[in-house]
């Protein structure tokens, strides 16, 4: 089951929707990464899943007694107040010592516990927050922008440092990040935000979706990509579901405009990554002239491109069983990639979609 | 002995009184950059000693009722089209002037603006002593059972959100708290010099403190020995009592920042 789902979900700053009708579900200790250009709603994302923003519409479903740890984007310490690394740590529960060692120990900030928490470098400063959030012992550790004001061997350094986290204790992992490159080597899933989800899948697939590089351009070498999306757009109710075939390739969601714009999508996706393969585009494309003339229902509309025409996996109770399935057939040399889980592909301890 | 003549014992209870109220609660001030809302807060006051001599009521009772009241209209009108201490200073100096203006439709009733403007240390009675003391225990009791969320609240309210506090509730337990110290401490220090008890004290504490605890309890410290001071002092001089406490408050303060570097050292070793 999830740790989190919301569906439908609407949140707005006064008038102005900064979200619409975000559907997403975290699956137990996967890593979800949140991108977006600024103002896409990726921090508004977070609060409203922390409870600091109360949605206008939809619904947030959490697991019963969830615990949640959360590392928030920037915290200002006021000069006028004294407080150290070890009391921050106690906030707002008191932790024994040994608790406090240990989750700075984890964090890689042994030996601060005494230190001002004004003195500390960016990079102490977040690890201090994270061991912050440990102590709760979270399922799911939520994260605004951890890496803000760290050089790019820090960040690699610090989401290294979640990867390694996730594994250790189990915890899900929801974050938002600017830095591409490394959030795509981190996450098992990617939701690409633009006020709405314009798409999300496994890091390889995304960064091939055209809405993704709509967003974020295609050569930036990993450097931050002009804003510049050219899917400003009304949605259709279709939700595409189109499959690469490539090694290591997941599966990408995306929500399309109209079935015509749709028959592009998955082959771009296939040829941009190379792969020469564009047996998905095609079923996607017959599968979404189909959608088109079927004018369907959001549930009804989404549809299956990986030319297997079985459909699968779009349902969140499926999705966990998916990401299993998947790192099962992982370990057996599968190459099956028709299990599209949304987690599908990315499995970073497998090792397949990573190399 | 001067400090042992009953009044001036009076006089040195009430004022350790409001130096212990406003101790904790100053600290939150200066963390969260309410010194104008305190004061604004306070500046109220004088229109619940004008109310209170109107209706024939315990003074107390009304500068606790205004200063809710302004800190909760204050606390609502933030966040519209103007700078939070453009506002502040719109309510404080309104109410100051409002207040002061309220009191001279007062006929009949002889009203010592200077006493409740600077506070009247010395005619404190056995019964606002208990009022006073009373105040204080209230005051400390409920940080004392917030301490931990107002912390959190006051780092970051995203922070307190995650960890399940709502930092909107304890910013009406602040509130609350503000409007109690202002009612007991109008008598022993004015309305004009509340701000001042609050803030100077954990100024000055602020230098030689690691942690908030510190900061609070060394605040408590600081301001008992102004008010203690302060009183020696004025008996010895003739001055007025409350300004001469809180310019022994200022002078520690200037101590707590030329010891500073000393306090920095003290604090790593």
């Amino acid at each position: 089951m999830s740790l989190i789902a919301l569906r439908g979900l609407d949140v707005r700053h006064g008038a102005v929707p900064a979200l619409t009708g975000v559907d997403l579900d975290i699956a137990p200790s996967e890593i979800v990464t949140i991108v977006g250009p600024n103002g896409s709603g990726k921090s508004t994302l977070l609060r409203a899943v922390i409870g600091a923003l109360r949605p206008s519409a939809g619904t947030i479903t959490r697991k019963p007694g969830l615990r949640v740890g959360y590392v928030p984007q920037k915290l200002h310490v006021d000069p006028g107040l004294p407080m150290t690394a070890r009391r921050f740590l106690s906030l707002p529960a008191r932790v024994g010592d040994a608790a406090a060692q240990e989750a700075l120990a984890r964090a890689g900030t042994e030996g601060l516990a005494s230190r001002q928490m004004s003195e500390l470098s960016g990079g102490q400063f977040q690890r201090v927050l994270l061991a912050r959030a440990l102590l709760s012992r979270p399922e799911l550790l939520i994260l605004d922008e951890p890496t803000q004001g760290l050089d790019q061997p820090g960040s690699a350094d610090f989401y290294r440092l979640i990867e390694r986290l996730r594994d250790e204790i189990g915890c899900a992992v929801l974050m938002v990040s600017h830095e591409l490159h490394v959030v795509m080597a981190a996450s098992d899933r990617v939701v690409c935000l633009n006020g709405h989800v314009c798409c999300h899948g496994a890091p390889e697939a995304v960064a091939s979706a055209p809405e993704y590089r709509a967003l974020f351009g295609s050569g930036t070498g990993g450097a931050l990509a002009l804003y510049r999306h050219e899917h400003d757009h009304t949605h259709g109710d279709g939700h595409l579901h189109g499959h690469g075939h490539g090694v290591g390739h997941g599966d990408v969601h995306v929500h399309v405009h109209d079935a015509a714009v749709a028959h592009g999508h998955p082959g771009e996706s296939a040829g941009g990554r190379g792969h020469g393969n564009s047996s998905g585009g095609d079923i996607a494309s017959g599968n979404a002239a189909h959608q088109g003339s079927g004018g369907s229902s959001d549930a009804g509309g989404r549809l299956d491109g990986d030319g297997q025409g079985g459909g699968h996996a779009s349902e969140p109770s499926h999705r966990d069983g998916g990401l299993k399935e998947r790192r099962d057939e992982r370990h057996h040399g599968s190459r099956s990639d028709q299990h599209a889980s949304p987690a599908g592909g990315a499995d970073p301890r497998n090792g397949g979609a990573r190399s | 002995m001067t400090i042992l003549e009953p009044f001036m014992l009076r006089a040195a209870l009430a004022g350790v009184g409001v130096a212990v109220a406003a101790a904790p609660l100053g600290s939150f001030v200066v963390w969260r950059r309410m010194a104008y809302f305190g004061d604004a807060t306070a500046h109220a006051a004088l229109l619940g000693v004008a109310l209170a001599l109107a209706v024939e009521m315990p003074v107390m009772v009304a500068v606790l009722i205004v200063a809710l009241v302004t800190a909760f209209a204050v606390a609502a009108l933030e966040g519209r089209s103007l700078a939070a201490d453009t506002m502040l200073g719109v309510v404080a100096h309104s109410a100051l002037a409002l207040g002061l203006v309220a009191a001279s439709f007062l006929t009949g009733v002889r009203i010592d603006l200077v006493a409740w403007l600077f506070g009247e240390i010395l005619a404190v009675t056995r019964g606002d002593l208990a009022v006073i003391w009373g105040g204080a225990v209230l005051v400390v009791g409920l940080m004392w059972w917030r301490w931990s969320a107002l912390l959190t609240a006051t780092l970051s309210p995203d922070l307190a959100h995650a960890a399940g506090i709502d930092p909107r509730r304890e910013r009406i337990v602040l509130t609350l708290a503000l409007a109690v110290v202002v009612a007991v401490a109008i008598k022993v220090v004015g309305a004009l010099l509340i701000g001042a008890m609050l803030v100077i004290p954990p100024a000055a504490a602020r230098a030689f403190s690691a942690t908030p605890e510190r900061m609070a309890v060394l605040a408590g410290v600081i301001g008992a020995v102004s008010v203690l001071g302060g009183l020696e002092l004025a008996f010895v001089l003739d001055t007025p009592a409350a300004p001469t406490m809180v310019c022994v408050a200022a002078g520690l303060f200037l101590l707590s920042q030329a010891a500073a570097p000393l306090g920095r050292a003290i604090r790593r070793g």
